[in-house]
């Protein structure tokens, strides 16, 4: 608030100066700063470049899209500009000072420093019977369910650390991952998947899946997907129960397995080193990269849908971008259990009983050591999972679970109708028919999900000219002509010699070319004669002249 | 070390007490919204099957008349009035909003062919094949307004009897002028008991008559003559006149734009001219499968309302070739005249079942005061569908107009019809010297000739 009072005062007084005409051209550093950053907010509300309209030929077309265009461009600086008011909070940071390093600042260094209320999301619960443990946050980050391996399930409201329910199901617990709200969550058992509500309620058994190792929920399509050990991927829309798509991937079994939440499509990691891609609605995988020379230990994908990192069990880190696969970015050295991305991009990989956050300070997608926390030795870390809007971080392992900080990996503003965390239950309630109102149909998971309504690109080959073609042949021709020779035994170097293989040379490099020719021409000769034969006879005569030349 | 972390408190996130509104917090990030085209595009296909869900035009009729109803005249001065006549001599002025007649005009013998009420809304004038034009006091807005259900019944201002039977009457806009059409047209004044101009160019019957309502001297005309004639009275003398293969049996001037009009043609289709360039129309628009009996543009002046001989009522763009509704019922019988409100929500037909219909002329429009969460709602759906209606299932279902049987079948086969026309057509040129045979356009084709 004070800033922005400090803003318009300075607006005010350059208004002045503007008047008695000292200063008219001249803009002050702040507000070319200002501008700048309002710059960068214009660009995340555009979604991307806008359509070329230079190459339109239809002007009414071309009218009708640059009003529209306009309207975006005005749109995205209206939003940029009351960014200030609607989003109020500021995230969260951790600067190191003088020769301080941030990967040594410890958690006990950041608990001196915060507010009460946010130490209390430093804690360890240890639960050493029925590890090691996972859990799953929900979309607003409010609620927390997580399973023992021994069977152990609860659900814990995280604001006020309340355990809403807790039970014992006396089986082996593999996953747990909520559904659409705190209200159901599956749990993959030792032989099945079960659907249970908040009170511990048994509400389905989904027995088509089988063992499952590995469960995710697509929230934009209420689908269930499921990795079972045979490694057959199953897809059940939680609605109506119809099993979606029941594919298998022929690659082993894995538990290597997430969702990628900008497209819905489902990534799994082999033990082959290969990282598959799919969707529900084809057998065969969208795509499949060769990551590590090792088996995948683990997946992550960044939010903006563009980032995956995966760890391989031969010490190895990778980070991709989904839109250029043919190398990695970054290629960082170390072992992962289990990795994870923060709503801001924080990195988060767990081996051992230590963690380690990588972060993108560069801002040019380039991860390096961010901080670092180590559990008890001996514990064994299985998951680590960052807390949606809060700067937390939630740690698996074997001895229970633990919760630190992390500061600026959550996302400081929440959207009351996306992801509420102080949400009402008739605000729940209403957001879950609103959501089912607008759930996706699987034929929506794509690789680019802006691709739809777009109209696909008319596909044109274009021949070269016969110029080019010329020009290519004589630069053929013309190194052919300067390539230097290998100096051969004596008699063998005859210039005779040498002028007959430089002859062959030039041949052999006009050849294609050639033969590209002479097909050509012979098309357009054999076209001529056909033209020439039927421009003698009238229209209406022309279809018996085929006939005639029969006979 | 600086730190900072995100801290929340509850106080500041929620309402204090429970009378508040819940706190609404805004971020419109891009990225903590995924696959935003695609919950786009499913919410444009619920918005269409919403849409085709309360698409229910038909809001009710208007009985009484105990024969057809030939013609039908809007009261500019009254929202809720409308002025009905039927075959058998009887008028009728309605309540729209109760759907009850207010009051009678009886009078004529024979069918009454015209009426036509003046711009203020106090004078009723109506002819008919008895050759006797009427003219009426309107009762004041404040006896619709009065809830006895009793009739009441008019008696005529004036009564000019005249040599011929008439077909149509029109009132001039913002004078006391009126046009009569019959053997030829003639032009009247509220004072005289005869015509003040009588204009006759050809020997038949005059059907129709408009005046402009831009320049309220210029009127236009339509013949079984197949012709159509645009007259000034300024001048007293005719413009143009325009043949076409086959006759129009209305004509309307669009009010926003007064120099084009357009004719309900026998053949189906409807032309829209400027009156300025007669030789081509601007736009044919093609949906009816019979004669197209009577037509009337919106005050909008962005599309009008047609009545077929087809039993149905077509409503179509100002410049678009195909209708965007159709509005039909199992008892509807033969339409005969139709009109828009003058706020442009509804339309009234009038058939020969003897029965005044009120249609919406949006079908899925709410009816009623709209809060502004509704109406933003309503905008959002229509911005949606807009954005998305080139997909193939959006287009599918915003489209789809079921039909009766009868009317598939006939617009099967008049497509047929006219795609064997084509064909031959193409045939006949490819079979004859180059040049010899030109295809005109159909905007073109149905013109014979422009006399000036």
């Amino acid at each position: 608030m004070f800033l922005c009072f400090m803003f318009m005062s300075k607006k005010v007084k350059m208004g002045v100066k503007a008047e008695n005409g000292t200063l008219t051209k001249i803009v002050p550093p702040l507000e070319q700063q200002l501008s700048e950053e309002i710059d960068l907010k214009v660009k995340k509300y555009l979604r991307g470049e806008g359509a070329n309209l230079e190459i339109l030929q239809d002007k009414k077309l071309k009218g009708q899209l640059s009003v529209r265009e306009e309207l975006y461009g005005r749109s995205a600086k209206q939003a940029a500009k009351t960014e200030k008011w609607l989003m109020p909070s500021e995230g969260g940071y951790l600067e190191a000072e003088g020769i301080e390093k941030t990967w040594r600042i410890r958690q006990e260094d950041i608990a001196r420093e915060v507010d009460i209320s946010s130490s209390r999301n430093q804690f360890d619960i240890t639960l050493p019977n029925l590890g090691p443990y996972t859990m799953d946050f929900t979309s607003s980050g409010r609620y927390m369910t997580f399973g023992g391996k021994k069977g152990h399930l609860a659900i814990v409201d995280m604001k006020n650390m309340n355990l809403v329910k807790e039970f014992q199901v006396r089986e082996t617990v593999r996953d747990v991952v909520f559904l659409h709200n705190e209200l159901f969550f599956a749990a993959a058992q030792k032989k099945y998947p079960y659907i249970y509500n908040r009170d511990g309620t048994e509400l389905h058994c989904l027995k088509e899946h089988g063992a499952v190792s590995r469960l995710q929920f697509l929230k934009n399509h209420f689908l269930l997907a499921s990795l079972n050990k045979s490694g057959q991927l199953h897809y059940q829309d939680v609605t109506m129960g119809e099993m979606v798509g029941n594919y298998k991937t022929g690659v082993g079994r894995t538990d290597v397995m997430k969702v990628n939440p900008f497209n819905g499509v489902v990534a799994l990691g082999h033990s082959g080193g290969t990282v598959s891609m799919w969707k529900p609605t084809s057998s065969a995988p969208l795509l499949k990269i060769l990551c590590h020379r090792g088996p995948v230990s683990a997946l992550a994908f960044h939010p903006n849908g563009h980032l995956m990192a995966t760890a391989g069990k031969e010490k190895k880190i990778k980070l991709w971008d989904l839109r250029k696969l043919d190398s990695e970015l970054q290629n960082l050295p170390g072992h992962a259990n289990t990795l994870d991305f923060s709503q801001k991009g924080l990195l988060a990989r767990g081996t051992g009983s230590s963690v380690q956050v990588l972060g993108d300070f560069s801002g040019a997608q380039n991860y390096s050591r961010y901080m670092n926390h180590s559990m008890v030795k001996g514990y064994q870390i299985g998951k680590v999972l960052f807390r949606p809007y809060e700067d937390v971080l939630a740690i698996g392992h074997s001895m229970g679970w633990s919760s630190i900080l992390i500061p600026g990996s959550g996302e400081p503003n929440f959207d009351s109708w996306v992801a509420n965390p102080f949400e009402t239950s008739k605000q729940r309630s209403e957001k879950e028919v609103r959501s089912l109102l607008d759930k996706l149909p699987p034929e929506t998971i794509m690789l680019d999900p802006t691709k739809i309504g777009t109209l696909r690109p008319a596909k044109k080959k274009e021949k070269p000219t016969k110029q080019e073609r010329e020009d290519e042949m004589e630069a053929a021709i013309e190194s052919a002509k300067d390539m230097d020779f290998k100096r051969k035994t004596k008699g063998r170097n005859k210039p005779s010699k040498k002028v007959k293989k430089r002859q062959e040379l030039v041949a052999k490099a006009k050849r294609p070319f050639l033969g590209q020719n002479t097909k050509e021409e012979e098309l357009l000769a054999r076209k001529k004669q056909k033209t020439s034969e039927e421009v003698e006879l009238p229209v209406s005569l022309q279809r018996f002249a085929k006939k005639k030349a029969a006979t | 070390m600086k730190v900072k972390v995100i801290s929340r408190s509850t106080d500041e996130f929620t309402r204090e007490r429970s009378q508040d509104l819940q706190r609404v917090f805004r971020n419109f990030d891009p990225s903590i919204r995924t696959q935003e085209k695609a919950t786009e595009y499913v919410r444009a296909l619920n918005a269409a099957k919403l849409e085709k869900i309360f698409a229910r035009p038909f809001i009710g009729a208007m009985d009484g008349h105990i024969d057809a109803v030939s013609c039908m005249a809007k009261n500019p001065n009254h929202l809720k009035g409308i002025f009905s006549g039927s075959m058998d001599g009887d008028i009728r002025l309605w309540d729209i909003a109760t759907r009850r007649t207010v009051c009678k005009f009886p009078g004529h013998q024979g069918a009454v062919k015209g009426l036509a009420a003046s711009t203020d809304g106090r004078i009723l004038v109506s002819c008919g094949t008895d050759s006797i034009v009427r003219l009426w006091n309107v009762p004041s807005s404040s006896t619709m307004e009065s809830n006895d259900s009793s009739e009441k019944s008019v008696q005529p201002l004036e009564e000019y009897v005249w040599k011929n039977a008439f077909w149509a009457v029109d009132h001039q806009w913002d004078g006391d002028r009126f046009a009569t059409a019959g053997a030829g047209v003639q032009i009247w004044n509220h004072n005289k008991s005869a015509p003040e101009k009588t204009f006759e160019w050809g020997t038949d019957t005059v059907i129709s008559v408009r005046f402009n309502p831009g320049e309220p001297n210029i009127l236009a005309t339509t013949a079984s003559d197949r012709s159509i004639v645009l007259y000034d009275l300024r001048m007293s003398s005719e413009i143009t006149k325009l043949i076409m293969r086959t006759r129009n049996n209305s004509i309307a001037w669009n009010p926003m734009e007064p120099i084009n009009f357009t004719a309900a043609n026998e053949d189906c289709n409807c032309y829209s001219y400027d009156a300025r360039k007669l030789n081509e129309a601007k736009c044919v628009h093609k949906d009816h499968v019979s004669a197209v009996m009577d037509i009337d543009y919106s005050p909008t002046g962005r599309e009008f309302v047609t009545g077929s001989y087809d039993r149905t009522v077509r409503i179509f763009p100002y410049n678009g070739g195909h209708s965007r509704e159709i509005y039909h019922t199992k008892r509807m019988q033969r339409v005969f005249c139709v009109k828009f409100s003058c706020d442009a929500t509804y339309v009234i037909s009038g058939s020969d079942d003897t029965n005044l219909r009120l249609w919406k002329a949006k079908a899925s429009e709410q009816l009623g005061v709209l809060l502004p969460r509704e109406q933003k709602r309503h905008d959002y759906n229509e911005a949606v569908k807009n954005r998305y209606k080139h997909l193939p299932e959006v287009k599918r279902i915003v489209r789809h107009r079921h039909l009766p049987k009868p009317i598939f079948k006939a617009a099967a086969l008049r497509r047929t019809m006219i795609e064997a026309e084509r064909r031959k057509e193409e045939r006949r040129k490819v079979h004859s010297a180059p040049g010899s045979i030109t295809t005109k356009p159909l905007r073109k084709r149905r013109i014979i000739k422009v006399e000036e």
